[in-house]
């Protein structure tokens, strides 16, 4: 990706988890880069440090969590470099952030339109009677039937994915270049799943806004990302076009993770086949291995695996991975 | 799957209403209808899927069939006799009938004893002698890819998939014959869960068990069942074969649900699951429910019928 | 390291306090009661009366020997009996839910509606001074803070997985509550039942002042608190020694039920693991 183009240029990011004298790291040499208007997802499974990763990029990182290394540039900015007070001018503006929970990210005690207002007042400095009526807009540009009366709801009064709703409505208030989506639909039923999905689409597409889609599950990524980064106890492991992940996985953990996915329509014409595990479990912060962190499972290890990191290699097509014996 | 038997579990006109609290004095009229008359069977080594979204009433179901839940009206039947309604069996009877794997591992170990003594325990309650005890928890452990050394290990020291394995053996130890699986893979790792699946897959060729399974995940039911039935607002509205449903599927709820799935090599060779045209009803009926987003919990659904459209494909039909 | 030297200190401090309980006659140098020179009162401590004496001329150190019989028989009797009523009540009552847990709700809203202290009272002017009067007293009108600790606790407990399980593996109620619910909520029981200690011993130096509890000359740590109330600027030994009394046991007794809360938990037991 052309320096030119990117709006996010994460390198190197390291995250460690710092409690007394103990140092765990967390996230280690990831980098990775977002387009202008592009929906980049970065897909892995519990403890893989995606969602540590989307808190760095919004400056959301508490003790004992802290990052210790690398850089990571908004616009060509280095936000590391940024004081509390300048990154709080970005926070909600240019770079917003919607969660999984919407029961919990959202004010129980708080009327939604009032949510919604806040950010017209805080960001663009409008009177809370203007931003009323924008709270109002905000509702019907996403797709909340009755806008005008549903400002004055509390969040316990609208069901899972109203509140869904009522989270990007307040995340895209202030238009921001880049909405970091932390597993968004994932406490959804599957039918709304797909009307939040197809909304953050249309309304993302309509104005032009970058997206860091996180998501452990496959199929949402491969429908809403361009691009993915692949990551596994804190490793990147492949950064590509999601096409090509998807048909051509380069990294060992890749292949075996969509190996043993049972897949939609596979036994109607191949009939059961018994589904290729991956052994072992995923490691725990604690228990991280020196070298390569997928080497105690991986079929093809090697002794240089267990004992050096795997350097970033370029694939070409836009693709980066990281192993000793990628396909 | 028809049966020219008694199939080993027959659920017959099941409902669940629950009494909804109204003011601060006065329980309300209103009923909360978990489930309204649902009748399915299971018959033996057969891996039947409940699939529905929240509040369809699907766990519910599950519930009442392993005697968690008291059923309003209706009976569930094992083997032909009722366990439910006045000549229920005791607990202990119906503990070796069915049995139920829970969704999460980590709620669903008693903290405070060892694998040992939540293996044991039923065991020795039911009878069985010390000597054999021992005997028996090492074997079910085995069974379930776990090395009987651990034993005296609390839950605490053990992963997500090997609670789970945990879990699916101390549904097993008094060999029931029939196990609901709650969600069973839902809240694994990813890369853990083809073990867990496999392994419920091997052991029902091996103990010739039956599954009822609750899921949400559909290329999982699609995987391991050989009849499904699909849920909504506490009724079946289409059940059939495994292929049936997948290739085949009926009712407008079942197109929606499959519809939404996001499925990535669909998604990346820009085909949908579910082709443009269904089937349509056969002539002087409508499918119910028709339009969505209309129903709540508390409604009474008006009467309707599970009706075959094709061998044992049913899907639930209003007259027109 | 933490959790063991709660466990052993207070465990310390508890064996060495109910040891001068029971070697009291042993251990004392003079009658609690019976030797009392006035000639002797209101002098400080030295060779012959270690705590010094009181307005009767009475050793304070053997006093608070004797005393000590009384407050544990009355600290712990007590609070045994209040938690065994609390526990039985409150978990009961979260497990079945229906009427019996309105019964038990009212109950308890009407137990804390009446202050304690007022309806022990009321208990003893019906029965008459004494121990026993003071054990039924005090261990029928505080179960209250148990009870509701363990309804809720009970509540929450009620749907995790395991104690469905025990209900389909065939477990009677009575031995899920007992081996499932029970043992998985020891951590906040213990702490309430061992803070109680203290209050029961404090309740008791409040109704032997008014004399209802352990009559005079009977040596008990309140009524020896509230005999040392006027002697406080003249002889404040009288009252320093049962104060430091309760103080040290109440103390002892909570460290020790912190670290045995912790010691049963298998989280902190196996943490190495």
């Amino acid at each position: 990706m052309s320096g030119t183009d990117a709006l996010l240029e994460v390198k190197d990011l390291r995250i460690d988890i710092v409690s007394g004298s103990n140092r765990h790291n967390a996230v280690e040499n990831v980098s990775f880069t977002i387009g202008r208007g592009e929906t980049f997802g970065l897909v892995g499974e519990s403890g893989c440090g995606k969602s540590i990763t989307a808190l760095a990029m919004i400056g959301l990182l508490r003790r004992p969590l802290a990052i210790s290394g690398g850089s990571i540039r908004f616009k060509g900015q280095d936000l590391l470099e940024l004081s509390a007070r300048e990154m709080r001018r970005l926070r909600g503006n240019r770079i917003a952030m919607i969660f999984q929970e919407p029961m919990t990210a959202l004010n129980p005690l708080s009327p939604v339109g009032r949510q919604i207002a806040e950010m017209f007042v805080l960001h663009q400095g409008a009177t809370w009677q203007e931003a009323e009526k924008k709270a109002i807009e905000a509702l019907a540009s996403v797709q909340v039937p009755a806008p005008d009366q549903r400002v004055k709801n509390y969040p316990h009064q609208m069901s899972g994915g109203m509140r869904q709703r009522v989270m990007i409505a307040i995340a895209l208030a202030c238009d921001p270049d880049l909405l970091i989506a932390d597993e968004p639909t994932t406490a959804l039923d599957v039918t709304v799943q797909a009307e939040i999905l197809k909304l953050m689409q249309e309304l993302c597409d309509a104005r032009g806004t970058a997206v860091l889609m996180i998501s452990h599950d496959l199929g949402v990524i491969a429908k809403m990302c361009r691009r993915v980064g692949v990551m596994y106890a804190g490793h990147m492991a492949e950064e590509r076009p999601v096409a090509d992940v998807f048909r051509t996985p380069a990294h060992p953990y890749t292949k075996g993770l969509l190996s043993s996915l049972p897949r939609l329509g596979s036994r109607g014409s191949h009939g059961r086949k018994r589904l290729q595990e991956i052994e072992g479990v995923v490691p725990s912060i604690a228990d991280f291995p020196a070298g390569c962190r997928f080497e105690p499972r991986c079929e093809r290890a090697t002794a240089v695996c267990a004992n050096q990191k795997p350097a970033e290699i370029d694939l070409g097509n836009d693709g980066f991975v990281r192993c000793f014996h990628h396909e | 799957m028809s049966d020219r038997q008694e199939p080993l579990l027959r659920v017959e006109d099941l409902s669940v209403h629950f009494p909804v609290q109204g003011g601060v004095f006065s329980r309300s009229r209103k009923l909360l209808r978990a489930v309204n008359n649902v009748s399915l069977s299971l018959s033996k080594g057969e891996c039947l899927s409940v699939v529905g979204e929240s509040g369809c009433g699907k766990s519910t179901l599950a519930l009442s069939i392993v005697g968690l839940q008291a059923p309003t009206s209706g009976t569930i039947y094992f083997d032909g006799k009722p366990i439910t309604g006045a000549e229920q069996p005791s607990r202990m009877e119906r503990a070796r009938m069915a049995q139920i794997v829970f969704q999460d591992p980590y709620a669903s170990l008693n903290p405070r004893q060892t694998v040992f003594t939540s293996l044991a325990a039923p065991l020795r309650l039911h009878g069985i002698g010390a000597s054999e005890v021992e005997g028996r928890v090492e074997e079910i452990m085995r069974l379930v890819g776990l090395k009987p050394d651990q034993a005296r290990r609390f839950p605490h020291e053990f992963s997500g998939g090997q609670r789970q394995r945990i879990g699916i053996a101390r549904a097993l130890v008094l060999n029931p014959k029939v196990v609901v699986l709650d969600e069973p893979v839902s809240a694994l790792d990813v890369s853990i869960r083809a073990q867990i699946i496999n392994l419920l897959l091997e052991l029902k060729e091996r103990l010739e068990l039956s599954y009822i399974m609750i899921s949400h995940d559909l290329s999982v039911v699609e995987h391991m069942s050989d009849r499904v039935a699909v849920m909504y607002f506490g009724q079946i509205v289409e059940t059939g074969p495994w292929n049936s449903i997948f290739d085949n599927p009926t009712h407008p709820y079942t197109r929606r649900l499959i519809g939404a799935i996001p499925d990535p090599f669909a998604e990346l060779a820009g085909t949908s699951l579910v082709d443009e045209a269904g089937t349509p009803p056969p002539a002087g009926y409508d499918f119910y429910p028709k339009e969505f987003g209309k129903h709540d919990v508390y409604s009474l659904p008006p009467p309707s019928q599970l009706v075959a459209i094709e061998g044992d494909h049913r899907v639930r039909l209003v007259p027109a | 390291m933490g959790l063991r030297l709660n466990l052993v200190i207070g465990g310390v401090l508890c064996v060495l306090i109910i040891g001068a309980a029971i070697l009291a006659p042993w251990l004392a140098h003079f009658n609690p009661i019976m030797d009392a020179d006035l000639m002797n009162a209101e002098l400080p401590p030295d060779g012959q009366f270690w705590f010094g004496t009181d307005s009767q001329g009475r050793d304070v150190f053997t006093r608070i020997l004797y005393g000590a019989q009384v407050s544990l028989t009355v600290g712990i009797g007590s609070q045994l009996i209040n938690t065994t009523i609390g526990l039985i009540l409150g978990i009961s009552a979260g497990y079945f839910g229906g009427w019996w847990d309105d019964l038990v709700n009212g109950l308890t809203n009407l137990m804390l509606s009446i202050p304690s202290l007022i309806f022990a009272l009321a208990i003893m002017a019906i029965l008459g001074p004494g121990l026993a009067s003071l054990l039924i007293a005090l261990g029928l009108t505080n179960w209250s803070w148990t009870c509701r600790i363990a309804r809720s606790s009970t509540l929450s407990l009620k749907s995790q997985g395991y104690v469905q399980a025990a209900k389909t593996l065939g477990y009677g109620d009575g031995r899920i509550m007992a081996t499932q619910i029970l043992p998985n909520m020891i951590g906040p029981v213990l702490v309430i039942a061992t803070l109680g200690m203290g209050d029961a011993i404090l309740a008791e130096a409040a109704l032997s002042y008014l004399g209802l509890g352990i009559r005079p000359p009977q040596p008990s740590w309140g009524n020896m608190l509230t005999d040392a109330r006027e002697l406080i600027v003249i002889a404040p030994w009288a009252a320093i020694f049962p104060g430091v009394a309760i103080f040290l046991t109440v103390l002892g007794l909570n460290l020790f039920g912190d670290g045995l809360r912790d010691w049963l938990d298998p989280h902190m037991r196996t943490r190495k693991a």
